[in-house]
């Protein structure tokens, strides 16, 4: 139901291009989605994008000093969206925020991240460089699939710095899953997988 | 006292002389719609090449989505002014939604859109609920105006400043302004005729529909001159005059839910069927600009709201003034 409200308030469409949400045979394989950030609202609407049964096994991971703040938002994070709380500031190594990942890809579910780090404030959606926690996960979990997802004006439906929404209609793009090529370096890799996010963005504006 | 239900049907008659007309009318829009889903069957079995599959898959998709929004209209104009008032608040919302949806704007535009959505709306709609004429004939195109050109000033960004507040402001003024007039036909009462109230925009919003579907049937069986070819490149002259014509003449034959003579509906059918003309090719000419094809995916077939009412955008008006000032 909550999935359903989200959709309705941004008007979130989802498309899958080059990627089925569920493969021909029936099976789930375990994803890491990893999206451009411009709000948050974000791992809502990918959440509510994706069909019942990838839902149920597919988790957030958001910051715990944001997330863990507040009665509401508690409730939203653990209840809810059943969201990976990682550290941002304090980070050891009984709670390196990979190890936390590790587990729930280990475990069989899926994740959705935000390489950036944080929102992008640049009006015209240009995306910051992409921190290195996918290569990790992408070196330590062959077999995930790592699929982009683009998102688009959810920067205009609730920006950052203002809990005042407009019901602006939102657009969800699921992409090629990619994989580290052989011989291909960190930064390289990293390049690539941004790129895979931006050339997502539809060619004929919101919502075509 | 005895009463079959063949009586009770003839004495509600005889009390409402038009309801004739009404009957005429819902057992000709199930005719039609009937008509069109067994004519989309048949198509569907008979077209052989891709091309011409997916133009009677998006045909019948069309069909499917009219028989849901005549439901939905139907069941709105039972509730009289209250559901239509209703119906056409939400009409607006969705489409400057998606009006605002491909219009760029930028951060410090964050709060205007919200008064245009959750101040404007309700209130505009609201006075015409309460026929407050004077008001809401102004409402928007002076106080909506001048407060969101204010509320732009606040947040210190002047970047395209003029061009930014000019879309908001003809957003407001196009989905919300022109189109509460389909409602406030509800509240003219013209003098000497007794039939519903619901018939003014019964009879609009069935010339204005028909004229585009009529366009689309012309144009498809002998479109040959492109009309607008930058803008609207499926248009075409042949659809443009068949359409217009048969929505002329479908007027006129209609005009006994109106209060129009014969020839005076024929008139305001064929002035409100042009203006339906322009609607769709100025709404067009606004997808080109922001580079979409269709303003969204609401109605299945149709693309967005946006794409369903375009006709209706200077209609509705144009209509409500020509009943205010010649009628009334």
């Amino acid at each position: 139901m909550i999935a359903g409200l989200i959709r309705l308030l941004t008007g979130a469409q989802a498309r899958w291009c080059g990627v089925d949400p569920v493969r021909a045979d029936g099976s789930v394989p375990t994803r890491v989605y990893f999206a451009n950030h411009q709000s948050n609202l974000d791992a809502p609407v990918i959440w509510a994008s994706l069909p019942p049964e990838l839902r149920r096994r597919t988790r957030p991971v958001a910051a715990r000093d944001y997330w863990d703040a507040g009665a509401i938002r508690k409730f939203l994070a653990h209840k809810i969206f059943r969201v990976l709380l990682i550290e941002r500031a304090k980070v050891t190594v009984s709670n390196n925020p990979l190890r936390a990942m590790d587990e729930v890809l280990a475990g069989g579910e899926s994740l959705i991240i935000f390489p950036e780090g944080t929102r992008t404030m640049d009006a015209d959606g240009v995306m910051n460089e992409f921190k290195p926690g996918l290569w990790h996960l992408a070196k330590k979990h062959p077999d995930a699939e790592l699929v982009p997802v683009h998102l688009e004006n959810l920067n205009r439906i609730l920006p950052k710095g203002t809990l005042i929404l407009i019901p602006l209609l939102a657009a969800v793009t699921f992409g090629k899953p990619i994989r580290i090529e052989a011989g291909e370096d960190k930064p390289r890799f990293l390049a690539r997988a941004k790129q895979a996010v931006q050339e997502l963005h539809p060619p004929e504006g919101a919502g075509s | 006292m005895t009463t079959t239900p063949l009586a009770m049907i003839s004495n509600i008659a005889a009390v409402m002389p038009s309801d004739r007309a009404a009957r005429w009318l819902v057992g000709g829009t199930l005719t039609i719609l009937g008509v069109g889903t067994i004519v989309g069957l048949l198509l569907r079995f008979r077209t052989t090449t891709d091309a011409g599959r997916r133009t009677v898959a998006n045909l019948n998709a069309r069909i499917r989505a009219w028989w849901v929004m005549a439901a939905v209209f139907a069941l709105a104009i039972y509730f009289q002014r209250t559901g239509a008032t209703i119906l056409f608040a939400l009409i607006s919302f969705l489409a400057l939604r998606e009006m605002l949806t491909i219009a760029p704007t930028r951060r410090a535009d964050h709060h205007t859109m919200f008064w245009a959505f959750f101040v404007l709306i309700p209130i505009q709609y609201y006075l015409v609920y309460i026929r407050w004429e004077v008001f809401y004939m102004i409402f928007i195109p002076v106080y909506g105006q001048i407060f969101l050109a204010i509320r732009s000033t606040l947040t210190g960004d002047y970047t395209r400043y003029l061009e930014r507040t000019a879309k908001i402001q003809w957003a407001a003024f196009i989905c919300v302004y022109c189109i509460s007039h389909a409602p406030a036909l509800l509240t003219l009462e013209v003098p000497g005729y007794d039939g519903h109230p619901w018939e003014l925009l019964v009879w609009l919003v069935v010339v204005v529909q028909m004229s585009d579907v009529l366009q689309y049937c012309w144009g498809k069986m002998l479109g040959r001159h492109k009309i607008a070819p930058h803008i609207s490149p499926n248009k075409t002259w042949e659809g443009f005059l068949g359409g217009v014509l048969t929505a002329t003449l479908l007027g006129a034959l209609l005009y006994r839910i109106t209060p129009f003579a014969p020839w005076q509906a024929a008139v305001i059918a064929f002035a409100v069927a042009v203006l339906g003309f322009f609607g769709g090719i100025v709404m067009s000419a606004v997808k080109r600009d922001a580079g979409v094809k269709d303003y969204g995916h609401l109605i299945e077939g149709h693309g967005g709201m946006m794409d369903r009412i375009d006709s209706l955008t200077f209609a509705a008006p144009v209509f409500f003034h020509i009943v205010r000032y010649f009628f009334l």
